[in-house]
């Protein structure tokens, strides 16, 4: 049986905010919206920053992307704070479960040598690639202009942090302090990881924040982490008896379809604006993914050995196809 | 093959060490310089980053949990608080002005902060101060997003919420609190700590915070307390960040002392006269006042910035240059200012009022030193006219503050009878200052200050020409309606009427039913 409590009913004088109404009408706004719309400052401001006069506080003119209006950018998981925070929180708990069934029940010490050490020698050097990919993505918050576009940069930023320390905690779980050792020696030194540091490097000094975008979230993380998590972790350690590992890998590949699908609403709404855009992207998009191929070669190789080649191959044919689908053809 | 890992037990220092700082490594392939070009030409000098000590240890994962346990409760109590008419609990509407100031000028410095700390958490090149300079960043915009979402509600209700977005850019008095925001993002990295990690968070977050949500919570306001309850543990890291950034900055070279020391000098100052919006809210807005400004200057201001400052002595460090002039202000300010927001009540998308006789007793007693010698008369006097019918008010344009953005309302600091006016020159202009801290601040930055946009003079400039309604039009304020006094508004109307439905068996009739 349904039963209406009663409560005094006021008419509300207004359904939102003007900004709100302007944008979406005379109707309450959802949290989303009104968290994320036009909350960056946009006009008179004060000073032009010290550290470069050239720009102003807030710019759209450090990308050589043109956007008439940056809210037209949104995030298709609606992330705000609270609910960013409660979806990570929930993931959390899942990792948690999975370090926890693995180290209670010896199962880190059980893999075979070899994939013990293929997992090492994969995983751990990546906890120095995500903290890239977490500065590169502090960057387009800080300097990226517009909230629907930049806000979730910062979180996907801490969740580079959240995976970086998840790969470390693997590695100290299959390997201790050494494995966290070997594998900063292989990033600093290793033959098969310079390209990889390189190309961080090279993202390091990119000051245009949606060039970064692509670089980054677009063309590394979208060849690396199917060759990675998918590939090697799930299919090939996975069925040599090394699933310990991809349990410890869930959040990873669970983490990159989630956000694949806003990496795309963004690449599409902003390919769909103009020809120019659509031109520039299709550049970005062909340069820096041509160089991730071969930035991951070497990496995968250490997993897949003489497979690898053809991997990565199928991996940027992939790329190429998931691209298309946003409008980027190159 | 089938050995053992031996596991060394690890502190959580050093464990958090190796999740944190040591994912860092010393680039080959681009200069260090290139990776963080903003990290040397304010001066400071750094010679180890690796000598930063952690101010708090938090993984991602602790994080999440610990954040997403807080959001859960708050938007619990705010969506209760919505849907149970909540804003009928409060002691009175005119206490509204108060959240409307905040929601107008303060909520979007949360945002401004927030990109700010991303930038800095970018461009410092240490790990240890990138995570937790980037934790600061998502937390700002935690702050934005509650408070916005904390006044939502009384925005479906009551007046002068609406058009925040705008008026945070174009309306006079939010210039006063951006200008702050906008002076620390456009100073280095360095530079931004001082002013927002150690002056704003540490020195004066007390101030602003402690009193306006206990004033939240005398006042029956159970949003805005919920989102003061929730942010206290954020704003507790906050502070341990500013300090330990500025014990770091000190101990890595004593050439870093004079520049530190100039630059709390000027934030302290900014800070100062930011508050002093905090103040009036304090002595004039609250119908349940928890303590006068005054009193919360002494807990807050003198008690923990004596006992900071102490401590930062052994580093060299004496306190802010400014120290004396803002006790001497402390009894003159929250009325300079309420007095200059009722006569220019016209321009303002809050209301203001004349205290009441019991109200004006409260001051007195609580600032034996100023009330009836200085501010009683003009209350008094204003009171008169309004009894007439014909309430003060003043149409002409006040003169701003080049530094501050404030109406140069301010006495000097002797003589409490005499405005305080500074002037200056500087490649052949004029310019006006509402004291000698802010013309200091100038002079020691004059290409800087000099940019400042000044929100009166835009009432003369396109596309307002000096016609005051086009200029309400561009700044959304609805006349008759968002400004004006408090007695005889829409909102007090409404209250009241909402509030004898909720309270009694009356069928009065609101405003809002039409």
């Amino acid at each position: 049986m349904h039963i209406d409590l009663r409560t005094i009913s006021i008419k509300p004088q207004r359904q939102a905010f003007d900004h709100l109404i302007r944008r979406f009408g005379d109707k309450q706004a959802s949290r989303y919206q009104e968290g994320s719309y036009d909350i960056q400052a946009v006009e008179n401001l004060h000073y032009r920053p010290t550290w470069d006069p050239d720009q102003a506080l807030y710019d759209e003119g450090i990308t050589r992307i043109v956007m008439q209006d940056w809210y037209a950018i949104k995030d298709p998981r609606q992330f705000y704070y609270s609910t960013y925070t409660l979806t990570r929180a929930r993931q959390q708990e899942t990792t948690e479960a999975n370090f926890n069934f693995v180290e209670t029940r010896g199962l880190g010490d059980m893999l075979p040598e070899n994939l013990r050490q293929i997992a090492l020698n994969v995983l751990v050097p990546l906890r120095h690639a995500a903290w890239g990919a977490n500065m590169n993505n502090t960057f387009i918050c800080g300097y990226g202009y517009g909230t629907t576009f930049t806000q979730p940069c910062m979180y996907h930023a801490t969740d580079h942090l959240g995976i970086a320390q998840y790969l470390s905690r693997l590695g100290l779980l299959l390997g201790d302090t050494e494995a966290l050792d070997k594998g900063k020696a292989a990033w600093m030194e290793g033959e098969a990881w310079q390209p990889m540091r390189r190309y961080l490097e090279d993202c390091l000094v990119v000051r245009d924040p949606f060039e970064l975008f692509v670089a980054q979230n677009a063309a590394l993380d979208g060849l690396l982490y199917p060759l990675i998590y998918e590939r090697i972790v799930d299919d090939y350690l996975s069925t040599q008896g090394g699933s310990a590992v991809a349990m410890l890998c869930q959040f990873m590949n669970d983490w990159f379809d989630e956000t694949s699908k806003w990496i795309d609403a963004v690449l599409k709404t902003v390919a769909a604006e103009s020809s120019a855009n659509r031109a520039q992207l299709e550049i970005w998009t062909a340069q820096h993914s041509e160089k991730a191929a071969k930035a991951v070669l070497p990496v995968v190789r250490l997993g897949l050995a003489d497979e690898a080649d053809d991997a990565v191959v199928e991996a940027l044919a992939a790329f190429k196809a998931r691209m298309k689908k946003t409008g980027i053809a190159f | 093959m089938d050995a053992k890992v031996n596991r060394k037990k690890l502190g959580l220092k050093e464990k958090y060490k190796l999740l944190t700082r040591d994912l860092g490594w010393e680039p080959s392939y681009h200069a260090k310089e290139k990776i963080f070009p903003y990290a040397t030409y304010e001066g400071i000098k750094i010679h180890d980053w690796d000598k930063w000590e952690d101010p708090f240890r938090l993984t991602m994962d602790s994080y999440w949990k610990y954040q997403a346990e807080k959001e859960r409760k708050f938007y619990a109590i705010i969506d209760a608080h919505a849907q149970n008419n909540g804003h009928l609990n409060l002691t009175d509407a005119r206490y509204l002005s108060a959240l409307k100031i905040f929601l107008q000028a303060i909520s979007p410095g949360e945002y401004a902060a927030s990109k700010g700390f991303a930038r800095v958490g970018r461009e410092f090149p240490g790990v240890g101060t990138q995570v937790a300079c980037q934790m600061q960043a998502i937390d700002e915009i935690r702050h934005a997003q509650t408070q916005i979402h904390a006044m939502s509600n009384y925005n479906r209700f009551y007046n002068g919420f609406h058009a925040f977005a705008q008026q945070r850019d174009r309306i006079w008095y939010t210039s006063v609190a951006r200008s702050f925001f906008d002076d620390a993002m456009s100073a280095g990295p360095f530079e931004f700590m001082i002013a927002i990690g150690f002056s704003f968070e540490y020195v004066l977050t007390n101030l602003l915070f402690v009193p306006f949500m206990s004033g939240a919570a005398y006042n029956g306001d159970m949003a805005t307390v919920t989102f003061g309850f929730s942010a206290q543990s954020d704003e507790a890291r906050h502070m341990t960040l500013g300090l330990e950034c500025i014990k770091f900055m000190l101990e890595q070279d004593p050439a870093n002392l004079p520049i530190i020391q100039s630059w709390i000098d000027k934030w302290f100052w900014r800070g100062f006269r930011l508050l002093g919006l905090v103040g009036t809210m304090m002595d004039y807005m609250l119908p349940k006042r928890v303590m006068s400004w005054r009193e919360a200057w002494d807990i807050y201001g003198v008690a923990n910035g004596t006992a900071l400052f102490k401590d930062l002595a052994r580093y060299g460090i004496r306190p802010p240059k400014s120290w004396d002039d803002a006790e001497a202000g402390i009894d003159h300010m929250s009325h300079q200012f309420m007095l200059g927001f009722y006569q220019w009540s016209f321009g303002t998308c809050f209301h203001s009022w004349i205290p009441s006789d019991e109200d004006m007793a409260w001051l007195a007693e609580k600032y034996p030193k100023s009330f009836n010698q200085y501010y009683l008369p003009r209350w008094q006097h204003i009171k008169k006219l309004a009894e007439a019918g014909t309430p003060f008010k003043n149409f002409g344009v006040a003169k701003l503050c080049q530094t501050c953005q404030l109406p140069t309302v301010f006495t000097e600091p002797d003589e409490a009878s005499l405005l305080c006016h500074r002037e200056g020159d500087y490649k052949g202009e004029k310019y006006h200052y509402c004291s000698d801290h802010c013309k200091e601040i100038f002079d020691n930055e004059p290409e800087k200050y000099i940019q400042s946009w000044l929100p009166l003079p835009q009432l003369f400039q396109a596309p307002n020409f000096g016609d005051i309604g086009a200029w309400m039009a561009w700044v959304d304020l609805k006349d008759g309606i968002d400004n004006g006094d408090y007695v005889g508004s829409q909102d007090e109307a409404n209250f009241q009427a909402w509030r004898g439905l909720a309270t009694s068996n009356s069928n009065a009739q609101a405003q809002g039913e039409q």
